[in-house]
């Protein structure tokens, strides 16, 4: 018979065991492991030294033209050349304190909501809501007599951000109404609410946006214009709402029935129930989902190029058909594509960061 | 009858009679302002002469006989090539990326959530402008293009690739598969059945793919080869034989398939880390091998999630190939809804079949959704 041995009590084998070891694990685990890493690392390596080379070591970054420039390297002088344009697009200058101003307030609003521990965060969001869109009707179109200053003026990223900015607030609502009427048990509310949906799901923005650039003027009155710019807004809005109404209509199908079952059960209405019960979960539910929809509007406000709206993309476009400077296209597409990355980006880490805070449960 | 049921009723009938003047509205609009403004309606237009000229058509597109009617079907076909390119090649591309982000190699996974990032937080036109004119645009000239075993070129003027013609044995090869193909698919399923009936296990799908390859084999052999490849050759200006792609579609095919890659990437590897570890081990623990947990188990799970996005997916590239109208390649937006409705005028009829066209694809893509949700769909007690 074997006799047992009392051993010593040990400790738990460390999950961390310096970086000798984390590196072992992460990229030596075996010859492909090792293949995998050398080669990603290299790759990596190679592509980020070209940028780099390209974007700050070899280029230029002073001059009024780009006689100093090389044909290798970017040329930032016409940024710098340009910058104005693309920010204001063809705003008056002396007006663009305006445009200053309801940036500036925004961008305070937005910080003020994303900090943890700070009152009246309600009176922000409301801010947000209804104050903004009337702060650029009447700072940047100009009302009580400040000049008025045409959308045909506006453009560069201002224009992106005030389409993006009224896409998104009107949307959300819109959205969500479309997706209880597509659940209403009234079945001419439900019919009209899907078919809307599906056929806006179904066609392309640019179709959607050619109608309302091209058509609604035919369906109104004679002598009746909309503004160009008015005319996308309803296009893109009407485009967004269809497919927040499919998010949100997701949001809705998770919240469990016996959720409305216990509201019944205390007396509440049908809209009590829906508008305190289901819907918060509902929406809460969506956040990622909404986020992203967010962030697709961002990227299509592009397409307002396409009838002739001159947006960040568009100011662009044109600042590199420009024949005073030639062949600056790349530095062009990547300091928009900078800027649209970098706002893309904001709003999903925002996004995630508001997913957290309502989490609830486990 | 109950107070909510007539609160129901009233709201209906009020709505409807809302949509109805609102379209009565619209429609005595449309009609005044197409008076005043001279412009006929109806489809007629269709049969009218187009007489310009387009780039790139997949069917033949003739400027001097074509009709309106004929520029619509060049649209569509061209946009429909296109989207059947780019969701092969994204798709592709979107797996491979997603796969290897899931080897557990740490720079391998940085790699590929670079490429993703960068992918998805750049609008998609960007992309394609950049492509287009960054890349496309900056190819060298003729004489010099660029190539890939002398029988691929790509230059400034666009990409020749090489072309099957026929040969003496094509006919031969397509009755060798055909009879293949199917000898094959009954052997499999004879020897399925066979195994589930009687416990016997006969090798029916090894033996049909022999017989398989063995037709083709065979068909080669006797009757010559199923074709034969056209390269194309620099002939004093340009290139002769072979196919020939225009830069504007070579960049909506990268810059499309590169833009959906990243998202397919996301979709599959979602998909996989779904399925639970426990039927893995469960799979593991049955003595099944390693590829076999992977084509029983595993992969068909990840694909119940995955396919449904999949094809939502496969749906927005059919609706980004109308971006082409920026770099004005050729697809039914850029076309029919563009250049035919500056020449007609007829922005209704124009913009209506346009939708329509859209329509039945997103239509076509959600019956095959349906169907396959209800193949894959949970069977639960």
């Amino acid at each position: 018979m074997t006799e047992f041995v009392e051993i010593d009590e040990r400790e738990a084998p460390p999950q961390y065991a310096g970086y000798a070891d984390w590196f072992r694990k992460n990229f030596l685990k075996s010859p492909l492991h090792v293949f995998l890493s050398v080669g990603s690392i290299s790759f990596a390596v190679f592509v980020i030294y070209s940028f780099l080379d390209w974007v700050l070591f070899g280029a230029t970054f002073t001059g009024d033209g780009q006689e100093n420039c090389s044909i290798y390297y970017a040329c930032w002088p016409f940024i710098y050349a340009r910058f104005n344009q693309f920010m204001y697009g063809f705003y008056p200058r002396e007006e663009q304190w305006r445009i200053n101003i309801v940036a500036v307030m925004v961008l305070l609003s937005f910080v003020w909501l994303m900090l943890k521990n700070v009152p009246y965060k309600k009176y922000v969001a409301l801010f947000l809501v209804v104050g903004v869109p009337v702060m650029v009707v009447v700072l940047i179109y100009g009302m009580f007599g400040l000049t008025h200053v045409p959308t045909t003026q506006w453009g560069g990223l201002t224009l992106t951000l005030t389409i993006a900015f009224t896409a998104i607030s009107l949307s959300l609502p819109l959205g969500t109404l479309l997706a209880l009427g597509r659940r209403s048990k009234m079945p001419v509310v439900s019919i009209l609410s899907v078919s809307f949906i599906e056929l806006i799901r179904a066609v392309p923005l640019i179709t959607v946006l050619f109608m309302a650039s091209i058509l609604l003027p035919i369906f109104l009155p004679q002598g009746m214009t909309i503004d160009k710019l008015l005319r996308a807004l309803i296009g893109l809005t009407l485009f967004v709402s269809a497919y927040m109404a499919e998010v949100v209509r997701g949001g809705l199908q998770g919240v469990p029935s016996g959720q409305t079952e216990a509201a019944k059960s205390l007396g509440m209405s049908h809209w009590q129930i829906t508008g305190l019960i289901v819907l918060p979960q509902a929406l809460r539910m969506s956040i990622p989902g909404i986020t992203n929809q967010f962030i697709a509007i961002f990227k299509d406000t592009t397409l307002v190029i396409v009838i002739g709206l001159f947006d960040l993309m568009g100011s662009i476009n044109a600042a590199i058909s420009d024949t005073r400077w030639t062949g600056m296209e790349l530095e062009g597409f990547v300091f928009a594509g900078a800027i649209y990355f970098l706002f893309c980006n904001t709003m999903s880490r925002v996004g995630r960061r508001i997913e957290e805070n309502y989490r609830v449960g486990h | 009858m109950s107070n909510a049921q007539t609160r129901s009723l009233l709201i209906q009938a009020a709505v409807i009679i809302l949509i109805l003047l609102g379209l009565y509205y619209f429609v005595t609009n449309a009609a005044e302002n197409l008076k005043a403004l001279g412009l006929a309606s109806g489809y007629s237009f269709l049969n009218q002469l187009a007489g310009f000229d387009i780039s790139f058509s997949i069917i033949e597109y003739d400027r001097t006989t074509a009709t309106n009617l004929r520029v619509f079907f060049v649209g569509v076909t061209n946009t429909l090539f296109l989207s059947l390119v780019c969701i092969v090649l994204a798709t592709i591309l979107g797996t491979v990326i997603g796969i290897l982000q899931l080897l557990g190699n740490l720079p391998l996974e940085k790699v590929c959530r670079a490429y993703i990032e960068t992918t998805r937080n750049i609008p998609v036109l960007l992309q394609l402008s950049f492509w287009y004119i960054c890349v496309l645009s900056a190819m060298p000239h003729l004489k010099n293009s660029l190539s890939l075993f002398d029988a691929f070129f790509l230059n400034v003027r666009g990409l020749y690739v090489p072309w099957p013609v026929e040969a003496e044995g094509t006919n031969a090869f397509w009755v060798a598969l055909i009879v293949g193909a199917v000898t094959w698919f009954v052997l499999s399923r004879w020897a399925l059945r066979k195994r589930v009936n009687t416990g016997q296990s006969v090798p029916g799908n090894a033996i049909g793919f022999g017989i398989f390859v063995a037709l083709i084999a065979g068909a080669w052999l006797i009757f010559g080869a199923a074709c034969t490849w056209e390269v194309p050759v620099l002939k004093g200006f340009n290139f002769r034989g072979g196919a020939y792609l225009p830069p504007e579609f070579v960049a909506m095919m990268l810059g499309l398939s590169i833009y959906t890659a990243g998202f397919i990437a996301e979709l599959v590897r979602g998909g996989i880390l779904a399925v639970s570890k426990g039927q893995y081990e469960a799979a593991s623990s049955l003595g099944l091998s390693d590829w076999r947990v992977m084509r029983l188990v595993m992969i068909p799970q990840a694909m119940r999630l995955i396919v449904p996005p999949l094809t939502s997916q496969y749906l927005n590239v059919v609706k980004n190939s109308s971006l082409g109208v920026a770099i004005a390649y050729p697809d039914v937006v850029s076309v029919f809804t563009g250049t035919t409705l500056n020449q007609t005028g007829r922005a209704i009829e124009i913009v209506a079949m346009t939708m329509a066209f859209y329509l039945t694809i997103s239509l076509l893509i959600s019956i095959y959704m349906n169907w396959y949700n209800k193949r894959v769909a949970l069977v639960e007690r």
